[in-house]
């Protein structure tokens, strides 16, 4: 229950590590690729007969050409109107007639779409998703009234709540020049001049088997569902047209503040961004350290922040650190401390900071090193439980240029771990002039 | 391709083969009554511990008794301190959460098989033996007590409470779960002492395990985690009627968007007409993108991103609940094309076709709860809560199947009304 007190810090801090569920040896994964370049990952899982069938585009909001921001999302919603041989508005209801249910998220990098429903029923799935790939049908009257609602959803999400708008300050502060800085469902004055030409654009661009993922996870062999994807996605043509690859941030040289300030705010606190590298098949070993070094610092209450600021010091009522390892381009490593009353941000600021130096100078003991990795492996063996989470490991890091091996290499990697491998990453990353840091008070006036 | 489409769909009458999931009843040495699902094929165990009470029970000068006691659950058991006791936790791979409801309150464990003996002695050590230490306590009061702040500006917090507030003004449900600043700052350790004693009973105990293990060992277990709790005196309920005041209310905030919350009494789950409103609540709010109200006020008019209705049974009040999220300038619209499609419902009911449609998707989706060993481990605990029997896994389709559409009319007529609509809307509409 107490997780949901800082809803605004812990809305940011989902996962430390690059792969944070990795199926073992008893869920068989098998991956190919179709003739035409689409990739296939099954996941078998016989516990029940039901499977999840996704479809991830490499596509995300970060591909969006500028002024259009929130298009990759909006797609997203369009996708669900009807192609030329679903009728307008029956894609969902046609999934819940045969007792499946759907959905679709977007992200920076990626774009998904999924059913869930029983194995008996892959093939009606895959029938329509291989349609809409290629035929959507989206007229100027969706893109009228979906307009509305993306806008009433980002109200939902951003607008009603002053500690989204402050997270989306902040990366718009940390990033220089990459399109992270963008909001994933866009800026409002953007959103509102969205057009039925800017919708078709994008999906003809990006919507091509060649840049996309096919994920089936669950009572499913290989076999049927290679048989399958060759009869309904085979046929389709491939772009030939990769993602370009996007506009990077230059040399960071100096350290940004921010401070925000909104009338609705009950909770001061502090947040500081890094500018990090994120997970690279080349140099794996980079993106571990990081890992290990967001979660001795800030996950749980035996980590150092808790520790420190929030038992022994008293100065913070609550404190945390993540790493997002999964990005295509540089990523950002986080941290918070709500201060205690009595304390000021300041204080709060100062003892992250002392905290982080003391680990620049001195590292992590062999015990945190350890406990880390154990917590990881537990949770890797835990996340085997949930089908649909496994079917999402390998979906995100396909379609940001990893591959399974990766995913599954990932176990060793974290073994390979060592305290001065996280001493060093912290000195080599956690540098200010990569970083924003930014207060969030009601007024101006801390209370 | 799409006709054949449409017949996959008109074809599928029975639904998908179920899961087979064979549920054991077993009863402990010390005589403890556990639902358990063997599944050998991950080495994990999920426990799922309910134990009957909850905030309901809290007394009335003590509001947000029972969150913050169980706030304080994972911070020190034993001779483990708050610092000591997570680290224990990591070091043997033992995930233990609490959650705390009207009804109840709720303990998640979920153990590897290698380390289950060391965890089960740490769960059972965590459960009897809290410290509520000096340390901990006043971190986690303030930890409270920022969340009760931030509660204030949050509309759909507002939203929930003062809907809450104005349907119970007497009763322990119309009070904020977390209590208010002044009773938080006023609880003792002798007030958190006496919480645990009387909320964690076995005789208010449910219990649920799905994983690597067999009955013989879920009981020897069950044994060791209960073996220092009292019996402790069953929480029976008072069954509430429900009258919230109808017609708008409206609590200014300074927000972009309005947030919505619409209810009136619903249904009892032991009543007949229960499964058929059940049945025609999918079709008008519960079904996602097959329902009315998503059809009528998000594809149609685009007034929201979401709008939903369900039906919800406490154990001492059964309500109907709507809510919706839209811009100040359309929520009056919003409401009333909400009005309009329950008194349609109520008037008019469903179609067959309506009908036909949510028995598919309702026995057809139903295994897709099942795909995990913790999901079956709720579900397991959820049928025992509200008495529906072992055997209502491999019964349920077949009760949603029954349904008549004589019987769902009437289950609409009788319980929507939509002049009864007590609605709250937080934030700065116009027109209403």
């Amino acid at each position: 229950m107490l997780r949901t007190l800082f809803r605004a810090a812990l809305r940011a801090a989902l996962p430390v590590a690059a792969f944070p569920a990795i199926a073992l040896a008893e869920q068989p994964v098998t991956s190919f690729t179709l003739d035409n370049g689409m990739d296939v990952v099954v996941i078998e899982d016989n516990r029940a007969p039901v499977v999840t069938h996704m479809v991830w585009y490499r596509v995300g909001s970060a591909d969006e050409p500028r002024g259009v921001s929130g298009i990759a999302h909006f797609l997203e919603h369009l996708m669900f109107k009807g192609t030329d041989e679903i009728p307008d508005g029956a894609f969902s209801k046609i999934i819940a007639a045969n007792g499946g249910q759907d959905n679709a998220f977007t992200s920076y990098d990626y774009t998904g779409y999924f059913q869930k429903i029983a194995a008996d029923r892959l093939e009606l799935v895959m029938k329509m998703e291989s349609d809409r790939m290629v035929d959507a049908v989206i007229t100027e009257d969706h893109v009228r009234t979906e307009r509305d609602v993306i806008i009433e959803e980002r109200n939902s999400r951003t607008d009603n709540s002053p500690d989204a708008l402050f997270a989306e300050q902040m990366r718009a502060a940390l990033y220089l020049n990459h399109a992270y800085s963008v909001p994933i469902i866009g800026w409002r004055h953007e959103m509102e001049e969205l057009s039925l030409d800017d919708v078709m654009t994008f999906y003809q661009r990006y919507y091509a088997p060649d840049n996309a993922i096919l994920v089936v996870a669950g009572d499913v062999t290989p076999d049927q569902v290679r048989t399958l994807a060759d009869k309904y996605y085979g046929p389709l043509k491939p772009s030939g047209h990769p993602p370009d690859a996007r506009p990077q941030e230059p040399p960071q040289l100096a350290p940004r503040r921010i401070s925000m300030q909104d009338e609705r705010v009950r909770q001061d606190y502090v947040m500081r961004f890094y500018l990090v590298p994120a997970y690279d098949p080349e140099n794996p070993g980079e993106a571990a350290a990081l890992s290990v070094l967001s979660s001795i610092l800030g996950d749980g209450l035996a980590s150092r922040f808790s520790q420190s600021l929030q038992v022994d010091q008293k100065i913070a009522i609550g404190t945390g650190a993540w790493y997002y390892a999964q990005s295509r381009d540089d990523t950002s490593f986080g941290m918070y401390a709500v201060p205690a009353e009595g304390f000021t941000l300041a204080d709060a600021e100062a003892a992250l900071d002392a905290e982080l130096a003391k680990m620049v100078a001195e590292g992590p003991t062999q015990e945190e090193v350890d406990r880390v990795k154990r917590v990881m492996r537990a949770s890797r063996i835990f996340a085997q439980d949930s089908i649909s989470s496994q079917a999402r490991l390998y979906g995100a890091a396909l379609s940001m240029g990893f591959s399974v091996e990766d995913v599954q290499g990932w176990d060793d990697v974290i073994a390979a771990v060592t305290p001065e491998d996280v001493r060093a990453a912290a000195e080599k990353h956690l540098i200010m002039n990569h970083s924003v840091t930014g207060e969030l008070t009601r007024n101006g006036e801390e209370g | 391709m799409l006709r054949s489409i449409v017949a996959a769909s008109t074809l599928l009458v029975a639904g998908p083969a179920l899961a087979e999931i064979d549920i054991q009843n077993v009863t402990s040495p010390a005589g403890h009554k556990i639902w358990l699902v063997e599944e050998p094929s991950i080495p994990i165990v999920s426990i799922e511990i309910a134990f009957r009470g909850g905030h309901r029970t809290d007394p009335a000068d003590k509001a947000g008794l029972t969150n913050f006691t169980f706030g304080m659950m994972n911070e020190g058991a034993g001779d483990l301190d708050a610092v000591a006791w997570s680290k224990r936790a990591d070091d043997i791979s033992a995930r233990i959460g609490f959650d705390n409801r009207l009804d109840r309150v709720e303990v998640s464990a979920r153990f590897l098989v290698e380390t289950l003996e060391e965890s089960t002695d740490f769960l059972a050590m965590t459960l009897s033996k809290p410290r509520f230490d000096a340390e901990p306590m006043e971190r986690v009061r303030r930890q409270i007590l920022s969340g009760i702040r931030q509660a204030e500006t949050d509309p759909s917090e507002i939203a929930s409470q003062t809907w809450w507030s104005r349907a119970f003004p007497d009763h322990p449900y119309g009070r904020d779960r977390s209590g208010t600043a002044e009773s938080v700052s006023a609880l003792t350790v002798a007030d958190l002492q006496e919480a645990h004693g009387r909320l964690m009973t076995t005789a208010n105990a449910y219990i649920a395990i799905v994983g690597a293990i067999d009955a013989a060992k879920a009981g020897e277990i069950i044994d060791r985690i209960f073996a220092e709790l009292p019996k402790g005196e069953v929480f029976a309920p008072n069954t509430l009627a429900v009258a919230p005041p109808p017609g708008v209310f409206v609590v200014e905030q300074d927000v972009p968007q309005s947030v919505a919350i619409l209810g009136h009494a619903g249904i009892e789950r032991d009543d007949p007409d229960f499964i058929p409103a059940y049945v025609m609540n999918y079709i008008l709010g519960g079904g996602g993108f097959s329902s009315r109200l998503t059809e009528e006020v998000r594809e149609k008019r685009g007034l929201a991103y979401s709008v939903y209705a369900y039906l919800s049974v406490y154990e001492e009040a059964a309500l109907y609940m709507a809510g919706v999220q839209t811009a100040n300038e359309r929520v009056a619209e919003s409401i009333d094309v909400i009005k309009e499609e329950w008194a349609r419902m109520a008037a008019e009911g469903l179609t067959q076709e309506d009908l036909d449609k949510a028995k598919t998707y309702l026995t057809g989706s139903f295994p897709l709860r099942f795909d995990s060993n913790s999901k079956i481990a709720n579900y397991l605990l959820f049928v025992q809560l509200a008495d529906l029997g072992i055997d209502y896994i491999n019964t349920r389709n077949s009760l949603i199947e029954a349904v008549t559409l004589e019987q769902a009319k009437r289950a609409a007529a009788r319980i929507l009304d939509p002049d009864a609509l007590s609605i709250v809307v937080v934030g700065k509409p116009v027109g209403l």
